[in-house]
């Protein structure tokens, strides 16, 4: 449970960069400058936003449900900070060792679905209101291809736990405490006589332990996306028809509360697709032949060098799908809410079954 | 610890429940529900049964319970004010609980109170192994027709409501309430007015 140490300050400092990623990479992609006036490149921008923000008053309109309205952004937040308890840090570092770290992810993620609410119906104004029905309609929706694509690394791996998972895509697969002596394949089959347990890297990745795997990360990342309610899924707070959605009501301290809870989700989901799909901790460089590459770049369980290489690497990935996530943001316009349905329902949730089928065939195969 | 926790978890849920009881504010009391149910998931989660415990957040709170506010919300007008539940049926509302805890009060004198939670410390290695694996195996081997027949249940009443929301569908009401995953149709934004 100590990764929470970590991850409380690092949530805030995440939180702080990333609006001002999100600016610069906004103003990458339209040719622009972005903020550059405080701090060298405007990288003091958002903490000057944030003096501002904390200053500002704490307005709870008349008309509100004075209870719902106020307890709602510490809902939404909890909710979703609560998610962060299962997730494996490094090697030596599991947070809350949890068989049903997975399970429990997807539970906490829908919790986050009643604050929304809570916020929408207490604010009392039109735009909050539909802003909270769209995100909820959204979040239930895409929940249903999000727990497919899921499902398919859990059928793969055989074990809920997230810890279990990493180390099943490395070279520390057989460190794992109580586990039988397990053998990677390449591909995930033995027919083709080519083991990998020595070499790990990205050959020991579940993106290549099932070669299909890179389209159910494309599921993932999708629903993920609209989960976090981020463009091209953010009809839930879509300023040019609803304001602000279901935040349109608040200010100051609350607003920021609802918006630390909304990149908590954005870095919840890709903590996630890091783990379950590109290796966690491990490292993406094989060791080949002499090369010991993937020894050289990754420590012991439970060694300093564990803790730093493990942490660099997962971070890495992470803070690489961020990107990934504000290049989609800026790049691609708001879908239509039929269009939004349609997609879910009709194209990602039939995939992702089919999916789901083949990863049952696979795991049969190895 | 356990017990201490027992504890807090329990008057949550006993006090999530009372609060359902008394407001009279219909979304309140949906609210309160949830800690209610967050409560008793915990409850489980202590006793043992983790699966149990999570699960129980998954198909109580992340979706009976928001189906259960989202129709109060689309069923309303949105300056109404609060939607509040009146009462009716006095008379057999106070009796019936209170035949019930004449009832359980005979038995409340024999009940050791949390059994499990006073053993906790001993039984603390058979709480800390997880549920999966044996329910996993259960279901798919022992209860396989209860599992099975649940699942068709659930794919029933899934077709039935994409059916009763469809705008197409000739007979039956075309509800446009019907807030199920398989109805997709009702969340645009022309219907909840």
């Amino acid at each position: 449970m100590t990764t929470l140490i970590f991850f409380l300050p690092f949530l805030l400092l995440f939180v702080v960069l990333a609006v001002w990623a999100e600016r610069k990479v906004s103003a990458l992609v339209q040719d622009r400058m972005g903020p550059m006036e405080v701090g060298k490149w405007g990288l003091l921008q958002t903490v000057a936003d944030l003096l501002k923000l904390l200053q500002k008053e704490d307005i709870v309109p008349a008309a509100a449900d004075r209870r719902l309205f106020l307890a709602a952004p510490v809902v939404i937040f909890v909710a979703v900070f609560a998610g962060f308890a299962v997730l494996p840090l490094t090697n030596g570092w599991a947070g809350s060792s949890s068989e049903l770290g997975v399970f429990y992810l997807l539970a906490i993620v829908s919790l986050d679905v009643i604050g929304i609410l809570m916020a929408g119906w207490g604010s009392n104004s039109k735009y909050s209101l539909y802003g909270a029905l769209r995100s909820v309609a959204q979040i239930i929706s895409y929940e249903v291809p999000l727990a497919l694509s899921i499902l398919c690394v859990v059928v793969l791996s055989g074990t809920l736990n997230l810890q279990a998972i990493s180390f099943q895509q490395g070279i520390w697969v057989n460190d794992v405490l109580g586990s039988e002596a397990e053998r990677i394949w390449l591909f995930g089959l033995p027919a083709l006589g080519l083991e990998v347990t020595e070499v790990g890297g990205i050959l020991s990745w579940n993106v290549l332990r099932m070669p299909l795997f890179f389209v159910v990360w494309l599921i993932f990342f999708i629903a993920s996306l609209a989960e976090s309610n981020r463009a091209p899924f953010d009809l839930p707070e879509a300023e040019s028809e609803i304001i602000g959605g279901y935040h349109t009501e608040y200010s100051g301290f609350r607003w920021s509360l609802v918006f630390l809870a909304e990149y908590g989700m954005m870095l919840l989901v890709a903590f996630l697709g890091a783990i379950l799909f590109w290796g966690s901790w491990n490292t993406p460089l094989p060791n080949l032949g002499p090369l010991r590459l993937a020894e050289w770049t990754s420590g012991a369980p439970g060694t300093l060098g564990g803790h730093l290489w493990g942490g660099f690497w997962l971070l890495a990935k992470v803070l690489f799908t961020i990107f990934l996530q504000m290049w989609v943001r800026w790049t691609y316009p708001r879908l239509r809410v039929d269009q939004l349905m349609s997609l879910c329902w009709k194209y990602l949730t039939p995939a992702a079954l089919v999916l789901l089928l083949l990863t049952g065939v696979w795991r049969l195969l190895g | 610890m356990v017990q201490f926790l027992f504890y807090a978890f329990a008057a949550l849920t006993l006090a999530a429940a009372l609060v359902i009881l008394f407001t009279r504010n219909l979304l309140y009391a949906a609210f309160s529900l949830i800690f209610c149910f967050l409560g008793v998931a915990a409850i489980y989660v202590l006793s043992g049964a983790d699966f149990l415990g999570v699960t129980q957040i998954v198909i109580y709170v992340g979706g009976v319970l928001i189906l259960l506010i989202f129709g109060v919300m689309l069923t309303n007008r949105i300056s109404a004010g609060p939607v509040l539940t009146g009462l009716h049926n006095q008379f057999l509302g106070y009796a019936l609980p209170l035949g019930l805890l004449v009832l359980l009060l005979g038995t409340l004198g024999q009940l050791a109170l949390p059994d499990w939670a006073l053993r906790a410390e001993a039984t603390g290695g058979l709480v800390q192994q997880s549920t999966v694996a044996p329910i996993g195996l259960q279901l798919m081997t022992q209860y396989i027709l209860a599992f099975e027949l649940a699942g068709l249940l659930l794919l029933l009443a899934l077709i039935g409501s994409a059916l009763l929301a469809s705008p197409a569908s000739e007979q039956g009401p075309a509800t446009p309430l019907a807030p199920s995953p398989g109805a997709p149709s009702s969340t645009q934004p022309g219907t909840p007015s």
